[in-house]
């Protein structure tokens, strides 16, 4: 992970499939501030591709990167969304 | 020195002033454009099980993105918004090329219940929202779920038997005029 931004707030969607992981993550980023860095936490392995989508459709928001690792033989998917405005 | 006539003057306030009300004009259109919200119209027609889905998972995703939503719910799709039906809906399982059973036997009693089930069981291991929650979720952001004002009375429902925040008294000339506004319009 890239040091160049701090986490602000953790949202942990592990379980959850399409399209609970964007709806949950467009509803934790409305309240935070601009300037804020929500990390996202998923099991689903179509989140990568959503996620991007997501964020390249919607105005307000950066996708600063994404990363694929195993969390107790589970594959998990992380995401850090910048709130720009 | 000024070469500068009373005439030369005169069209050069007027060719200012019309260069001024263009620039004007233009940042309204860049502003207008900048600010477009999409819109997308899905009519949901159908109130089984596997159909009641897709308009739910696109509309609650669409409201994620910004995007003003319209569900226009008729015929059998206004099951979806029954608050009763919509816990029972169904699978069919005669017609189905992904059961794994010959139609003959699919068609017989119970089948369908079955069928059902076995979703529903994949569906909660799976993670995957049921009906219910997409429909609250649809609403808690904003999706207009509406029901069909015409097939309500044809098919003898209640504007009460629907969840609570569901349009009604809406018909198909209110979902062509969202229709006719949206970039994205699915029938389903």
């Amino acid at each position: 992970m890239k040091g160049e931004y701090q986490i602000t707030e953790t949202l942990d969607v592990k379980g959850l499939s399409c399209p609970m992981p964007i709806v949950k993550t467009k509803q934790a980023i409305d309240p935070l501030d601009a300037g804020s860095v929500l990390e996202v936490v998923s099991t689903d392995s179509g989140s990568m591709s959503d996620i991007k989508g997501w964020a390249d459709g919607t105005g307000g928001v950066e996708l600063l990167e994404q990363s694929e690792g195993t969390e107790g033989g589970d594959a998990v998917y992380k995401h850090y969304v910048k709130k720009i405005e | 020195m000024s070469t500068d006539t009373p005439t030369a003057d005169g069209t050069d306030a007027a060719l200012t002033a019309r260069i001024e009300a263009l620039e004007s004009e233009i940042a309204d259109l860049k502003a207008d454009a900048g600010d477009e919200q999409k819109q997308m119209t899905i009519v949901a027609t159908k109130g089984s099980f596997d159909m009641a889905y897709p308009p739910l998972i696109l509309a609650s995703t669409a409201a994620a993105f910004g995007w003003d939503v319209v569900v226009f719910h008729t015929f059998w799709g206004l099951d979806i918004l029954h608050e009763e039906k919509s816990k029972n809906l169904k699978l069919s399982a005669v017609g189905n090329p992904s059961m794994p059973m010959p139609n003959a036997l699919a068609a017989l009693p119970g089948m369908d219940s079955l069928a059902t089930r076995m979703m529903e069981k994949r569906i909660e291991e799976n993670g995957t929202a049921t009906i219910e929650e997409l429909i609250d979720l649809s609403l808690e952001t904003g999706v207009d779920l509406q029901a069909c004002q015409m097939t309500i009375e044809l098919m003898d429902y209640d504007e009460e038997d629907f969840y609570d925040g569901v349009t009604t008294g809406v018909g198909a000339a209110t979902a062509l005029n969202h229709m006719a506004d949206s970039d994205v319009q699915l029938l389903i």
